[in-house]
């Protein structure tokens, strides 16, 4: 049985470098781990508060982050040496923030995603089989509803923001024994569902609109991440729904409650279930399935 | 109001785009070439933010439903007014009933139709800009079609806040032919390299500034493909969570700009997807993402790679000469 904590990781010196005259791109850790991404977060929060002038777009990454600037009001040098100092005072040990354990609802197996995914077969790494079975067995499972116990069975945290509005990127807060692992589509698809919940390399994903893709599809959710008309009540102050920090909670749910969820969503009625927390990255290391376990207890 | 008969090939509302929300996944959009754009607007007394028309190898049709002062800059799409041929980078007066066609591209591939006063579109999280894959902004969030009516800003006495007088003066305004850019002599793009190129091997990163890249079919408003020799990556155990590829790293924000290299070159444009999980090789300069933005489908391009200070002096550079343009335009009347 693997020690039941998370270690933090030794990152090594972040990499600053210029996205050309407007943007500076810093890399963390070329591998995702919580440290790296909680570090993310710490900084880009940080550099939010400072309210820095010149500085555009603020954007944290799984293990980077981004930050636009006009050049002619801050020099990228003269920016990367204040990150440098909120680098330097940084301590991620007395580090936590006020975030949401949100519920999921996820129908597994749909047949909207099987369609896509058969129809995309031929740019499958394993033409024979879905992308569920494919991917139980390379995480040594012997069932897709082992690998689906696995995949529900410890909550995911938003960890980036991007690719198109909306679009979530998540880690499963577990530890890196526990932590399932695939590669992308051979060739990316043309086409996903709406809603999608996919997986690639260690990250789920929802698919806020229909369009390309290359994460191994899971499922479906009846529930919106985007609303660009800001008719459901959750998406009164943004159009985009999770937040980097945002804790998923994916829950299997079958046809008729998928149905019915829809129904909600589709009057403008829904309304997500979530819980406030106050996260601490050091409680979640040292324990992190019972911390988990009390994250997810007020949305049960 | 401007009735549209044809919306041509890709014509979208865009000013110079939305900031604030990339963090969310949503990329500025705006005009591909905001030189052309900003320099449209200043023809009609607008200020550079403006929602102008920006219209992709082939033009609209439309009639305008009432007196307007226009100027289309950009690729050249040879316009014509009620069958009379138009001077392009031109201020031109327009009186209600009057047809304008504007054909398709001859050098450039991108036009921008100004009208005093600006396109009047509902702003949608700041800007006017079209970003058709969610549907904001523009025109109902998409391209322009047959049947669409356009609302022009209020007055016609542009939309700026500064004085700009009335833009009937500024008819028959030309913009000096040294600012006239020569789209197809600009076959040179300057970029920092940076980001992940440490994924490049040596041979890769000469051959990235080496090579002639050819703009492939699929160039859009997301990114431009280009298609050359193969660039080979380091190799090396992937990091956990990138993914098997060589190409794979663990998703990260992409820059408007930014060279991706899934197999072949993707330059992000100005509606990029924001982020992702292919190696990033460079930057494109800001100044020089237009240049692509003109660049037509099976032309061919260089990159050049600079410093950051050079892409900064080149940056202030297009600045300052778009103000001593528009002083220069203030200065006619």
């Amino acid at each position: 049985m693997a020690p039941e904590q998370i270690t933090q990781v030794d990152l090594p010196d972040p990499r600053y470098e210029y996205g050309a005259d407007d943007f500076v791109f810093v890399e963390l850790a070329e591998a995702m781990s919580f440290t790296a991404n909680f570090k993310a977060m710490a900084i880009t929060q940080q550099v939010a508060k400072q309210e820095i002038d010149g500085v555009v777009e603020n954007c944290p990454g799984n293990a980077s982050y981004m930050l636009r600037i006009d050049p002619e009001v801050i020099h990228p040098d003269d920016l990367i040496a204040r990150l440098k100092t909120i680098e330097s005072e940084i301590d991620l040990e007395d580090y936590a923030w006020e975030t949401r354990v949100i519920d999921v609802p996820v129908l597994f197996e749909d047949p909207w995603t099987h369609e896509t995914l058969i129809e995309f077969r031929d740019r499958h790494q394993d033409p024979d089989g879905t992308d569920l079975e494919y991917s139980a067995e390379l995480n040594g499972f012997d069932s897709v509803d082992a690998f689906l116990e696995a995949f529900v069975g410890a909550p995911h945290m938003v960890t980036m923001v991007g690719f198109v509005p909306g679009l979530p990127w998540c880690f499963q807060m577990v530890p890196r024994s526990e932590q399932l692992e695939v590669p992308k589509y051979v060739e990316p698809r043309t086409d996903t569902p709406s809603r999608a919940v996919g997986f690639g390399g260690a990250f789920s994903v929802i698919y806020p609109v229909q369009g390309a893709g290359g994460y191994q599809l899971y499922g479906r959710t009846p529930v919106e991440v985007l609303d660009v008309d800001q008719e459901l009540p959750d998406f009164a102050e943004s159009i985009v729904f999770p937040n980097p920090g945002d804790i998923l909670n994916y829950r299997a749910i079958d046809r008729a409650e998928y149905d019915a969820i829809r129904e909600d969503v589709e009057a403008g009625t829904y309304e997500y279930t979530y819980d406030r927390v106050e996260f601490s990255p050091d409680e979640f290391f040292a324990a992190p399935h019972e911390y988990n376990d009390q994250l997810v207890e007020g949305i049960q | 109001m401007i009735d549209i008969h044809e919306g041509g090939i890709s014509s979208t509302v865009q000013d110079l785009g939305r900031s604030g929300n990339y963090h969310i996944g949503m990329p500025p959009s705006g005009a591909m070439d905001p030189y052309a754009h900003s320099v449209a607007n200043f023809l009609v007394g607008n200020d550079a933010d403006a929602a102008t028309i920006e219209m992709t190898y082939q033009g609209i049709t439309a009639t305008f439903q009432e007196d307007a002062v226009i100027a289309i800059t950009g690729a050249d799409m040879s316009p014509s007014l009620d069958g009379e041929s138009i001077d392009m980078w031109k201020t031109v007066a327009v009186e209600a009933g009057d047809e304008l066609e504007v054909s398709f591209a001859t050098d450039g591939a991108r036009a921008y139709l100004a009208v005093a006063g600006g396109i009047d579109v509902p702003k949608v999280m700041g800007s006017r800009s079209t970003y058709t894959l969610v549907g904001i902004g523009g025109h109902e969030g998409r391209g322009l079609e047959e049947g669409d009516q356009l609302a022009l800003g209020a007055g016609g006495a542009g939309s700026s806040e500064r004085d700009t007088g009335d833009p009937e003066e500024l008819v028959g305004t030309e913009l000096p032919a040294e600012y006239v850019p020569d789209y197809a002599e600009e076959d040179t793009v300057r970029i920092v390299l940076g980001l992940t190129d440490y994924r490049l091997t040596d041979e890769a990163r000469e051959t990235l500034c080496d090579a002639e890249w050819t703009v492939s079919p699929e160039a859009d408003r997301t990114g431009y493909r280009l298609e050359g020799p193969d660039l080979e990556f380091k190799e090396r155990e992937q990091p956990f969570g990138a993914g098997t590829n060589p190409s794979n790293v663990v998703d990260l924000g992409y820059p408007v700009g930014s060279i991706q290299v899934p197999q072949k070159p993707i330059v992000l444009m100005q509606d990029a997807v924001t982020g992702g999980g292919y190696a990033t090789v460079g930057t494109v300069i800001s100044v020089d993402r237009g240049l692509l933005a003109q660049r037509q489908t099976h032309k061919t391009v260089t990159f050049e790679p600079v410093d950051v200070e050079a892409a900064i002096a080149a940056r202030t550079e297009r600045n300052d000469r778009l103000e001593e343009i528009e002083a220069g335009l203030s200065g006619d009347r």
